[in-house]
């Protein structure tokens, strides 16, 4: 594994005691975290720890009761942009009537533009994308006819088309088949090696310190930020998931 | 029988009748393509139903018919019923389908009673007319065959329906053709199109605004059973036949002009060959053959998705 890239002048993502309640309960209770430029860095924590309402928070999807989110130094609506969101697979309705390469062709629309119409180098772009995940046999197949990886691969191809230098990835690894699981994982650390950064939600802890350079352990609030060999330790783990244990994680 | 079809009569008395349920089909069908995929069916049915409170409320306030005071009270009332299917989600902390099931059969019952109370049955407004639309008293007088069509006197004398459901049509057409793109992103992945820079919010609002002004210019003219049936029929037979959403588009206008003109040719000319007194409603007949459209996609449709549990 290649080292994380050291830290240049700003963060790919700063969050300063960001704040989002539904109703009454507090999800994100003041999280405050500094997400590293050209690492890839998990997001991890307990169901209801608040993972994917960070990265929506932070995007401006849901409404902040506080704080604030800058990429590159600047609020994160301005920064978008240089951003690529992959929401959960299951956020979408995969009836609807698209083939791969639609889905793919939706990550130029900033480049396109309102009147912009899909072209010849457009359309070779979306494919060369759903090539660098395996899935350019899959181009024409309808959405709704793919396996779960399958859906996650175009997902991923889809982020891949916007050419962005910040991915903000929601659980990329949640019910998809091993093969699915390594072309990923391959795709993201070879754009991490490009420099750019990687952020995503994670559920699978033995595959935390194969796959990520930084941890951000969360639970409502901060636990621990920082490299995953010093960070992703059974204590902190413990105090982030309450009192479950987790044996695997080295003491 | 053939001789009437083809004859003098057809064109005043038929063909009017014809070409607005064809437009206000059209109209309706495009926005219905986002409003199935957006699981927002029934907001074609709210918008067609608070139509009446407002077109009475309109005529109570002002005294006028005009169709420029009953467009603009109706797209009042669509607005106001967009507000109170927000509010009630929003206070009482139901879902979209509960809300909206309120607020239109609320508003529908509001306008009954107020056309009921007031002087305004008496006029044009009647509930009859707001279900099943005067689809037959649409006539052209001038006309006095097919010659008429290309006569510039008599074209004035035309149903003011026609231009104006045409207007209506063009303007629906024009705005889906320029937000094409980030209404179809906007529909499958609300989040990501946030993050692409597109405004969501505005499409949305866009969305129901094109609905509502297809629905109250569809309804004066077919009533509001056909308007629904067409804002949710032809895009749903059409989705059946499709995994692609330009084809699906595509389809639902030839379903729509389909259901319109044999619905409004049977209704006017089968009664009478199979030897039954008078005819039947052409708006009922058209919703009918819509339903019917949509119950052979749905048996014999190449993409249907039987539902797993």
């Amino acid at each position: 594994m290649v080292d994380p890239i050291p830290l240049t002048t700003e963060p790919a993502l700063a969050i300063r005691d960001l704040r989002v309640s539904y109703g009454a309960n507090p999800v994100l209770d003041g999280v405050t975290a500094s997400l590293a430029r050209g690492a890839m860095t998990a997001i991890i924590g307990p169901n209801g720890a608040g993972k994917s309402t960070l990265l929506k928070a932070a995007l401006g999807l849901i409404p902040a009761t506080g704080g604030t989110a800058l990429a590159f130094g600047k609020p994160v609506v301005q920064a978008l942009p240089r951003i690529a969101y992959v929401p959960q697979r299951a956020a979408v309705d995969w009836d609807f009537p698209a083939r791969a390469l639609d889905v793919v062709l939706m990550g130029m629309y900033r480049r396109t533009g309102l009147l912009g119409r899909i072209g010849k180098a457009e359309t070779a772009a979306a494919m060369d994308c759903l090539s660098r995940l395996g899935m350019a046999d899959f181009a024409t197949r309808q959405i709704g006819a793919l396996s779960g990886g399958q859906q996650q691969r175009v997902f991923l191809a889809r982020a891949l088309a916007q050419g962005a230098e910040v991915y903000l990835l929601d659980e990329p690894f949640a019910g998809v088949d091993a093969a699915t699981e390594a072309a990923i994982v391959t795709l993201l650390k070879s754009l991490r090696d490009e420099g750019r950064s990687i952020i995503a939600v994670h559920h699978d802890l033995s595959t935390v310190s194969a796959y990520f350079d930084r941890v951000l352990l969360l639970n409502r609030r901060t636990i621990a930020e920082g490299p995953v060999a010093s960070t992703f330790r059974q204590e902190a783990v413990a105090r982030t998931y309450g009192n479950q244990i987790a044996t695997a994680i080295p003491a | 029988m053939l001789a009437d079809f083809w004859g003098a009569e057809f064109v005043p008395l038929t063909l009017p009748p014809l070409v607005i349920a064809t437009l206000a089909a059209l109209t309706c069908a495009l926005p219905g393509n986002f409003l199935i995929l957006r699981r927002q069916a029934m907001l074609g049915d709210a918008m067609s139903h608070v139509v009446l409170p407002g077109i009475v409320a309109a005529y109570l306030l002002t005294g006028s018919a005009a169709t420029p005071v009953m467009l603009a009270s109706a797209m009042a009332a669509a607005a106001l019923s967009a507000l109170m299917i927000e509010g009630i989600r929003r206070l009482a902390g139901t879902d979209a389908g509960v809300a909206m099931g309120i607020t239109f059969t609320t508003l529908f019952a509001a306008g009954v009673l107020l056309l009921e109370q007031s002087g305004a049955s008496s006029v044009h407004l009647d509930v009859e007319h707001a279900l099943y639309g005067n689809l037959e008293g649409l006539i052209w007088f001038d006309a006095t065959g097919w010659a008429s069509l290309l006569d510039p006197i008599a074209l004035t004398g035309l149903p003011p329906e026609v231009a104006g459901l045409a207007l209506v049509l063009s303007i629906v057409a024009g705005a889906m053709w320029l937000v094409w793109r980030p209404l179809v992103i906007a529909t499958f992945d609300e989040g990501f199109a946030r993050t692409a820079g597109i405004p969501v919010t505005l499409l949305s609002a866009g969305l129901v605004a094109v609905t509502a002004l297809a629905a109250v210019a569809a309804f004066s003219a077919v009533g509001s059973i056909l308007t629904i049936a067409m804002l949710i029929c032809p895009p749903a037979t059409a989705r059946l036949m499709t995994d692609s959403l330009p084809a699906q588009v595509r389809l639902s206008l030839v379903f729509a002009a389909a259901s319109a003109i044999l619905g409004t040719l049977i209704a006017g000319y089968l009664p009478p060959l199979i030897g039954l007194p008078g005819t039947v409603s052409a708006s009922g007949m058209i919703a009918v053959v819509s339903g019917g459209f949509l119950a052979l996609a749905a048996v014999l449709g190449p993409h249907r998705r039987p539902r797993s549990a």
